[in-house]
């Protein structure tokens, strides 16, 4: 009977632990790579981070972008961004956050004043700069709308404040540390300390490098990026905690084994069940990243990096790191094999 | 871990036969569904906004201006009870959050104390030796306030969405001082962003005995108490500050047409507070007139001709029938609290949604297709063990999402992908060991036992950490990204049971039929 694909021969030995400095020293460069490109290139912050107006349209015919572009940036909204994305038809186009002019505070006043007859001074110069502002973008919309005529459709329309901006960074960060700790925490409960600190740095090291990534390409980077890079943590963890759950196996087994050789074997061991898993959970991310369209495409491709890289961390980071973390061998190997944990539930 | 009670066996079925139910309403379109009768499972997966189209509008309410308000009305209450006990003072103002004034003889300071007490002015005061009155809000206070004008705040925006007809709007709260409003199917929310945004505040005043007649020109100086507001027929009026009514006394306001004239009116009913108040003011002060006041202007000014006992008038101003329906609606749904500002406006057209959903069904249908084929490869029987629970995860999962009424937003289509894949994991984990177990010569029996018993640990532990993070997004993200952190939690919870019972169960039975000697993994 047909016994499946074995990717990966059971007796397969390779000295994952060799290459260790090697490795240690690429993840390194990565990270501190990574960290110089987000400090001095900057991210590609979606309108979500950075405030502003995204539009996305639909032209009648194949959109003429230099056309367009020209059309657009006689208006004087600012920097005109535009992309062609999905179907020649489809453009999205991002304005900047504008900033309110005197002409819009003259009308804003006008009309507070024409509605709201009789406000107070005090009152009036509160209220209007925030209408105003809040009137430019209107303006900027319309603008656009005006100039691009009544053909075009306009499929999507978003104004981010910056205000909202910085609070969405600011929350984004706090969910992604604070995950990663509750992670950690997690792991520390379940195995050690040292496998906890070494989950965090290596979780840390993929985050930061698939941020840096970002910081790289220049790709777009938005609350679904963010998504996606949390969604590489707990992918990542997974394929950690895999691994670390062998090692503490094997940890028991042979008590006298080199920790190096140990550590090697056990990675050797799970080497079938980490190629297939990776392997299909890149095969539907890249269903996503070739049929999910525009708007999943930063998600997918974030995923497809995380995926290698999570990996990757968990071979050569995660596992070999805990040959300097003075590991108590003893106290793994007297833990409660979970086996026996297993059984005892009914 | 191959052996199966009788009991265990049947609610597995009943829970994959109950999955496949609740999942089914997913299939009809709304009108279909709410055809069913009411004893058959109909709810469906309600789509998020970037799936069906519509808008959402973040809204900040400017709480100061209250905060302001309320100490504008605390300074007038403040004078009023010193000038009925004639105690001189100086200097009564509002600033930086605080009133204040200065006694002209500090020896008056316990018998303002007392006085306060008997009359308290909303704010709490405090007075020094040299007869410095400081009234401001407590800290309390203040958050009390914020809670309680956000609260009306979002029962207004919902009255005014509800009387324009929008179907299914959801307004939450957010943070301290926000509110986000949800409207699917609004593809151009300007209209309803300007009727939300109206602070529609009506208050009843008397019109100052001082100057009894509307005057063309804006007086520059009125008496203490008093306040000249435009009106709409242009000229000015100068009412006193005191408030009388305000539009929350009213219970009922429908337009309607002057009996005997026929122009546009707006009929109103006040709740029984409100008429036993406006009984006594409209007998009191019989022959002054009365001002209506909208938004700081004075719509109507009708003199007081007789006692009007049931609560009931109306308001005749300089109006289009239009005018009148529109202020119907506004004192129907009642005054803001406090004005309102966008912060974030994001609109979707429905034929951008329609497209998400094609799409979202493509790449997941493609990614499922593509992982289905190469488990078969991989793992050829166990493959198909496999597929089988890959499906009812699917099944589940949109049957608990049913369930719970939960929204589908393009990111969560992307975490069902993903809890595919972790299903997935479980599975390849199971299979791997089981293989282990036969290269250690154990026979079929033993080899899935002990496959199971070894994957299970792992497995609880790596879907564990996935929960965990997903909590955090679900807590700390914002609109969409919660989306993708619930269905990346029903997901992992139900690929723990498809992995670790479903599969298991479809081993043990073939196991039972089959009685292989070998197993073909």
């Amino acid at each position: 009977m047909y016994r499946g694909l074995h990717l990966i021969p059971h007796d397969t030995r390779i000295d994952f632990m060799r290459y260790h400095k090697v490795t240690f020293a690429f993840s390194m460069i990565m990270v501190v790579g990574s960290i110089l490109l987000i400090a001095f290139k900057g991210l590609n912050f979606g309108v979500d981070f950075a405030g502003g107006i995204l539009m996305e349209v639909t032209a009648p015919g194949p959109a003429d972008l230099s056309k367009l572009r020209l059309q657009l940036t006689e208006l004087g909204l600012g920097e005109v961004s535009l992309q062609q994305f999905g179907k020649p038809e489809t453009v999205s186009i991002r304005l900047q956050h504008q900033n309110y002019g005197d002409q819009d505070l003259a009308t804003v006043s006008e009309k507070l004043k024409t509605e709201r007859k009789g406000i107070a001074k005090d009152e009036l110069d509160r209220l209007a700069p925030v209408l105003a502002e809040q009137e430019a973008q209107q303006r900027a919309i319309k603008a656009v709308q005006t100039a691009l005529g009544p053909t075009y459709t306009y499929d999507r329309t978003d104004f981010v404040g910056p205000k909202v901006g910085s609070e969405l960074i600011q929350s984004a960060i706090w969910a992604t540390v604070l995950a990663l700790f509750g992670i950690m925490a997690y792991v520390w409960f379940r195995y050690e300390w040292q496998f906890g600190v070494n989950c965090l740095v290596a979780l840390a090291h993929d985050c930061i490098t698939t941020v840096g990534m970002f910081a790289l390409i220049g790709w777009q980077f938005d609350l679904t990026t963010v998504a996606a890079v949390l969604t590489i943590a707990g992918y990542s963890v997974n394929d950690t905690v895999v691994i670390y759950d062998r090692i503490r196996e094997e940890l028991r087994r042979y008590k006298k084994m080199p920790l190096g050789e140990l550590l090697s074997m056990s990675i050797n061991r799970t080497l079938s069940r980490t190629v297939m898993t990776s392997g299909l959970t890149l095969l539907s991310v890249i269903a996503i990243l070739f049929f999910g369209g525009e708007v999943l495409r930063g998600f997918s491709l974030a995923m497809t990096w995380g995926i290698v890289a999570g990996t990757y961390s968990t071979i050569c980071v995660a596992s070999p790191m805990l040959i300097y973390m003075n590991l108590r061998r003893e106290k793994v190997g007297s833990m409660k094999p979970d086996a026996e944990k297993a059984a005892s539930r009914p | 871990m191959v052996h199966f009670a009788k009991w265990q066996t049947w609610l597995t079925l009943a829970i994959l036969v109950a999955g496949i139910i609740f999942s089914l309403p997913n299939l009809l379109t709304q009108q279909q569904a709410d055809a069913l009768p009411s004893w058959v499972p109909h709810n469906r997966i309600s789509l998020g906004l970037d799936l069906q189209g519509g808008s959402h509008l973040l809204f900040q309410v400017d709480i100061d201006a209250v905060v302001r308000e309320r100490l504008e009305t605390a300074k007038d209450s403040l004078r009023d009870v010193l000038r009925k006990n004639s105690i001189n003072y100086t200097g009564l103002v509002v600033a930086n959050d605080t009133v204040t004034a200065q006694l002209a003889d500090p020896s008056t300071r316990d018998k303002v104390q007392s006085l306060l007490q008997d009359s308290p002015i909303g704010v709490a005061v405090q007075i020094d030796d040299t007869g410095k009155i400081q009234g401001a809000f407590s800290d309390q206070d203040i958050r009390q306030l914020k809670g309680q004008i956000i609260e009306q705040s979002i029962e207004i925006v919902r009255r005014r969405i509800d009387l324009e007809g929008v179907k299914e709007p959801t307004i939450i709260r957010q943070g301290e001082d926000r509110v986000i409003v949800q409207l699917p199917g609004v593809g151009d929310p300007t209209h309803l962003q300007e009727l939300i945004g109206k602070t529609a505040k009506m208050t009843f005043h008397l019109v100052s005995d001082a100057a009894p007649t509307p005057t063309h020109e804006k007086p520059t100086t009125v008496p203490p108490g008093t306040v000249a507001l435009p009106s709409t027929d242009g000229g000015y009026e100068i009412i006193e500050t005191r408030v009388i009514l305000t539009g929350e006394n009213l219970v009922d306001a429908q337009a309607g047409t002057h009996p005997t004239n026929g122009r546009p009116i707006v009929n109103f009913e006040f709740d029984s507070a409100g008429a036993r108040k406006f009984a006594r003011v409209t007998t009191d002060d019989v022959n002054r007139r009365f001002a209506i006041v909208l938004d700081n202007e004075v719509i109507s000014a009708p003199r007081i001709n007789e006692p009007i006992p049931g609560g009931r008038g109306f308001i005749e101003g300089q109006f289009t029938p239009q005018q009148t329906h529109d202020l119907a609606v506004e004192l129907r749904a009642g005054a803001l609290p406090a004005p309102l500002t966008v912060l974030e406006k994001r609109t979707v057209g429905a034929e951008l949604g329609a497209d998400s959903i094609a799409t979202g069904k493509l790449a997941s249908f493609m990614g499922l297709a593509l992982v289905i084929v190469a488990v078969l490869i991989c793992y050829g029987l166990f493959g198909v063990f496999t597929n089988v629970a890959l499906m009812f995860n699917f099944v589940l999962l949109v049957a608990a999402m049913s369930l719970l009424q939960a929204t589908l937003t393009l990111p969560g289509i992307a975490g069902m992908v993903l809890s595919l894949g972790i299903a997935v994991d479980a599975n390849v984990l199971i299979h791997e060991r089981i293989r282990e177990e036969v290269r250690n010569a154990r026979g079929p029996v033993m080899a899935i036992d002990a496959g199971y018993r070894a994957a299970f640990g792992t497995i609880a532990d790596s879907h564990l950490t996935t929960i965990i993070s997903s909590a955090f997004l679900l807590y700390f993200g914002s609109g969409t990204v919660k989306g993708f952190a619930v269905t990346l939690i029903l997901g992992t919870i139900i690929s723990l049971f498809t992995a670790v019972v479903v599969t298991r169960l479809f081993i043990v039975v073939w196991l039972r039929h089959a009685r292989p000697q070998v197993l073909p993994i």
